[in-house]
């Protein structure tokens, strides 16, 4: 006999816990760090205070020798800073699956207020003890709770609650449970995972104590957080029947137009009575059966419009009205107003009251059907707004990219917001050369949905397609350069394959504006790499000069029997300005024996300078080099005093050592230039003297 | 000590040399002054730019000029390797030293001017003798010798520490080589009244021995191969200067013929050169018809032979009768012979009977 039985929703995901990302020992340790560091994170982007996160693993019974190599009983401890969980809210977020605050239409890193509890649950399926969670949102009291799952009703139970008091108005969110695992296989990304984590959230500080009591800190660079996001209204384009039918149930609005109007994310009074006469929602009266009265309130509010219909008179109106074929007002203006444009006139009619649309309360099922087909056929809906998604921003990726790989160069771009099936997207994508980036057979690329690093299943994600499927060496890119691409996908919506959010399907919208952002970046990689091919080649040819110039000077010198050598550090200087450099001499002192030389090589501006065209005005300032004096001393140079500053950043860095280099060869021209003697005619030549016939 | 007239010469032409070299400095000196990079325009020695020249039958540069920039960077190596050598050739001159090719290759290195080899070294000369249009020998600068004179000669060296000091060229039995100190040396007297020029040393101390000099009234010049500039330069000047009549004996192959041609009309590598050719030069054998009439030994060309013939027929400076008939000739016959396959007929035949009848019909 077959039984039937329902389970809950913890029952549901206890039996497939696969599909949550919890497969074995090693995954599951990382997904529950995963998940309560981005619950963490959530919360501290909601009270938009700079996270400070501290998750702690450590080893349960470290004596107790265990079954399986690696594989233990770990406790883990999250804590952050945010905005905290208010007590009634406390079992339910962490004894509960599918309860949580983000169904709202806008972006965060969860979605399905499944991931905390997941990883709760598989702790307690594990170990069976217990979660202890302590939480407060600034008041004067914390709240502690003890709780376990009761898996098959999906409901918490508690089994003790603590009340402290919270002298220091602390705000955060601590749990701790214990849960089987293996660290060590998992360790490496982990690691990886707090690190991409730390790139993608520059504002945050991370810290992490490893079984072993390593401390592993990630700092943040900036505590500049990016705005949070709003909270949105669905899009047409995005709404299923399903929702149509909630909202109906609860809508307060009479009319469809309101009704469109105030439900939809930018739906205003033009588009949504275009859409409902499209769909087909709207009655209009009938011509033939006007009243006179309706018709001089028809030609007075014509007079309204009148830049449209010029002047119409009472007596034309009703002629027509009288003479016309049509059933309805609509045909009728469009027969007899055909140059008048649509959106006018369904204005002018809605304004009269000749057109009525339906209270959405009575709409029937079918027309629920027909209303949500037509929302997806019609074309005429503004795309939505952005304002629901919290991107990180050109800088705030930069920075974070700047601090976890300390590249050569980067650059990062932010495509406009553009949507999928009615979900708004945005795409920042960045590429970056050198510095900590490792030398691989490939390029690195870094993945991330919503801030949230992606770092398994790489191969079947669609950024990594796409960097697969594009001509490198288009952009003058060899596969064995160290180079990283990041891509951030942000999304009320981030069309993941599955529910382990490991990776982004192909959605074409998605994939083009993947392909244009990071061919945006790599076209300013390309710039970079041929200038960089530019210098080194000029370093190489400046070589080359400055080493046969002087000799051709001193053998011509001694050809042409002059006293003195000739003024090539003129030509050597030339050289220089050909790289965009200009070189201001200063007369030479004598000081006793000693010839003092000093010149300052200076950007002649920083847009005539191709290979300085990575620096703004504001950073040219100090490569001003004098080249013979040190890190921190001070100079004048017509009269503006310029601190030398030591060089933080490793891009000045290489170029102040190439002008260094360059300069201090011009000036040692200079000085041997200024120190040479012409040879006296008995000074003879070593082969000469050997040669010497008595 | 009254300057004697060789004295005079040789002093005028190191003192135009010099001159010439000052002005090459000066040039690039004032360039440079002017914050210029220095560069120097010089003949083309492109193979389009070499023309033969019929008036003067040897090779001649064309109008073309070339222009070398130190601003270049493809230039600015040979370019100082040029002034280097420019400078190297007045040390040598202005010390009356002299120094050979190699010697100039590892000189180059007391200066921080490395080579790359020595080819790269002798193509900077080349170089230098194009700029200023004198001869590597009157920067002092030889090859390695191998040539020498035999015969009724005088000379005066204009050498340091043998001003003045004469010589018979007769005074040594395996000849005088025709070193830097001959090729400066003046001509004082001689009884002789023709050059005897041989490929060959065997057949050279075979003249020797059997009296040549004497029976003939000759001067006999060993080119040993392909006549150093050196030797080309002597023979020009034993022409030029004493109005001797110059016959050349090469062995009876492409390659032979071609060594009496370069003596008389030059090479196209020297054709920035004057003073090279002896363009009255006679080229008495042996010849492809020599095989048959004499009915000589002989080897069957070999395709690089064949080859090289080929070349010739296209050469301008083939065109006189003789070398058209000789080059068909050696063609038609496929057969080629050395000057000792005389030898056949005894050690003495060539001198007795086969030398006095080619004097006469080339003469």
């Amino acid at each position: 006999m077959v039984t039937f039985e329902e389970i809950s929703p913890a029952d549901f995901f206890y039996r497939n816990r696969d599909i949550a990302g919890f497969t074995n020992p090693t995954r599951a340790i990382f997904s529950c760090i995963r998940e309560l560091v981005e619950n963490a994170l959530d919360a501290s982007d909601l009270s938009n205070i700079p996270p400070e996160i501290y998750i702690r693993l450590s080893r349960e019974n470290a004596e107790e020798v265990q079954s399986e190599l690696g594989v233990g009983v770990y406790k883990l401890r999250v804590m952050d800073n945010g905005s905290g969980i208010p007590a009634r809210h406390v079992p339910s977020a962490f004894g509960q699956v599918l309860f949580g605050s983000k169904y709202k239409l806008k972006q965060a890193r969860g979605t399905f207020g499944l991931g905390g509890t997941m990883a709760i649950l598989y702790g307690q399926i594990t170990t069976h003890k217990p979660v202890q969670v302590r939480s407060s949102t600034g008041t004067s009291k914390t709240y502690e709770y003890k709780l376990v799952i009761d898996i098959q009703r999906n409901r918490p139970l508690i089994l003790d609650r603590k009340i402290h008091r919270n002298k220091d108005r602390w705000r955060g969110t601590i749990v701790e449970f214990s849960l089987e695992g293996d660290y060590f296989r998992a360790m490496p990304k982990i690691l990886e995972y707090l690190k991409q984590t730390a790139l993608v959230t520059p504002y945050a500080d991370i810290e992490f104590v490893d079984p072993k009591g390593r401390l592993y800190v990630f700092t943040k660079a900036t505590t500049k957080m990016p705005p949070p996001p709003k909270e949105t209204l669905p899009h047409p384009y995005g709404v299923d029947v399903e929702t149509i039918q909630r909202l109906v149930r609860v809508t307060e609005y009479r009319t469809m137009l309101d009704f469109m109007q105030r439900h939809f994310h930018r739906v205003g009074g033009g588009t949504a009575v275009n859409f409902l006469e499209f769909a087909g929602f709207v009655r209009s009266a009938d011509p033939k059966k006007l009243k006179h009265e309706d018709i001089i309130r028809l030609s007075q509010t014509m007079k309204r419009f009148k830049k449209h219909f010029g002047d119409m008179n009472i007596e034309k109106l009703e002629g027509f009205t009288k003479t016309t074929r049509s059933r309805s007002m609509l045909d009728f203006m469009k027969t007899h107003f055909q140059k008048v444009d649509k959106n006018v006139v369904l204005r002018l009619l809605l304004a009269v009251g000749f057109l009525r649309t339906k209270d959405p309360r009575k709409l029937r099922p079918d027309e629920i059907v027909r209303l949500v087909r037509m929302m997806k056929r019609f074309n005429g809906f503004l795309p939505p707004d952005a304002s629901c998604l919290s991107p990180l921003g050109e800088e705030l990726l930069e920075t974070g990219i700047l601090k976890e790989l300390k590249p050569e160069f980067i650059a990062v771009s932010q495509r406009k917001p553009s949507t999928y099936s009615g979900h708004p997207f945005i795409v920042e994508t960045a590429i970056a050369y050198g510095g900590n980036i490792p030398k691989k057979d490939d390029i690195l690329i870094y993945r991330f949905a919503n801030r949230i690093p992606l770092l398994y299943d790489e191969a079947s994600d669609v950024s990594v397609r796409v960097v697969r499927s594009m001509k490198w060496r288009r952009y003058k890119v060899a596969l064995d350069m160290p180079i990283a691409i990041l891509v951030h996908v942000c999304s009320t919506k981030v069309p993941y394959k599955t529910v382990g959010k490991e990776f982004i399907a192909d959605r074409p919208e998605v994939k083009s504006e993947i392909l244009n952002g990071i061919r945006e970046v790599a076209r300013q990689l390309q710039k970079f790499l041929t200038k960089r091919e530019y210098v080194k080649k000029k370093t190489r040819s400046l070589t080359i000069f400055s080493k046969f110039l002087p000799k051709i000077a001193k053998f011509s010198t001694e050809l042409a029997r002059k006293r003195e050598l000739p003024y090539i550090t003129k030509i050597l200087a030339g050289i220089l300005e050909d790289y965009g450099e200009s070189v201001v001499w200063h007369p030479y002192k004598k000081v006793g024996t000693n010839i003092i030389i000093n010149a300052i090589v200076q950007t002649v501006q920083a847009t005539e300078v191709p290979i300085e065209s990575d620096y703004s005005s504001k950073d040219y300032i100090r490569i001003y080099v004098l080249s013979n004096i040190d890190q921190q001393d001070r100079i004048v140079h017509r009269s503006i005093k310029y601190e030398v500053e030591t060089i933080q950043d490793t891009r000045f860095e290489r170029q102040l050592v190439y002008r260094t280099a360059i300069c201090k060869r011009v000036i040692e021209n200079e000085r041997s230039r200024l120190e040479w003697k012409p040879e006296s005619p008995d000074t003879k030549q070593t082969f000469l003297v050997t040669n010497k016939q008595s | 000590m009254k300057n004697s007239k060789a004295e005079i010469s040789a002093k005028e032409r190191r003192r135009e040399v010099l001159k010439n070299l000052r002005r090459f400095g000066g040039k690039l000196y004032k360039q440079m002054e002017k914050g210029e990079f220095p560069q120097i325009k010089m003949p083309s020695r492109s193979t389009e730019n070499i023309f033969y020249s019929p008036e003067l039958r040897q090779y001649i540069l064309g109008n073309k000029t070339q222009r070398r920039s130190s601003r270049n960077i493809r230039h600015i190596r040979p370019f100082t390797q040029l002034v280097w050598a420019g400078y190297f050739a007045r040390e040598l001159t202005k010390n009356r030293k002299t120094s050979t090719l190699r010697d100039v290759y590892y000189s180059a290195q007391a200066y921080d001017m490395s080579f790359k080899d020595q080819s790269e070294s002798n193509s900077i000369i080349t170089d230098l003798e194009t700029v200023t249009g004198f001869s590597r020998e009157d920067f002092k600068v030889f090859p390695e010798e191998r040539s020498a004179v035999f015969g009724d000669l005088t000379i005066e060296y204009t050498v340091p520490g043998y001003e003045g000091k004469q010589l018979n060229l007769m005074s040594h039995p395996d000849g005088v080589m025709i070193g830097p100190a001959l090729t400066s040396a003046e001509f004082v007297r001689t009884k002789a009244d023709k050059v005897i020029a041989i490929e060959k040393g065997g057949l050279f101390t075979r003249f020797v021995e059997e009296r040549v000099h004497r029976k003939f009234n000759a001067l006999l010049v060993l080119t040993a191969g392909q006549a150093p500039r050196a030797t080309r330069h002597f023979i020009h000047r034993l022409n030029k200067e004493l109005g001797l009549p110059v016959f050349i004996f090469t062995d009876g192959d492409p390659w032979g013929m071609h060594i009496a041609m370069v003596i008389i009309s030059g090479s196209a590598n020297a054709a920035h050169l004057r003073e090279l050719t002896t363009p009255d030069a006679k080229w008495s054998g042996v010849w492809a018809t020599d095989i048959v009439d004499y009915k000589l030994p002989s080897d069957p060309l070999t395709e690089v032979d064949i080859k090289r013939l080929h070349e010739l027929e296209k050469d301008p400076r083939y065109e006189g009768e003789l070398w058209r008939r000789e080059t068909k000739k050696f063609l038609n016959i496929k057969k080629k012979a050395e000057q000792e396959a005389f030898s056949r007929y005894g050690l003495t035949y060539i001198v007795d009977k086969y030398l006095p009848t080619k004097l006469k019909d080339t003469n």
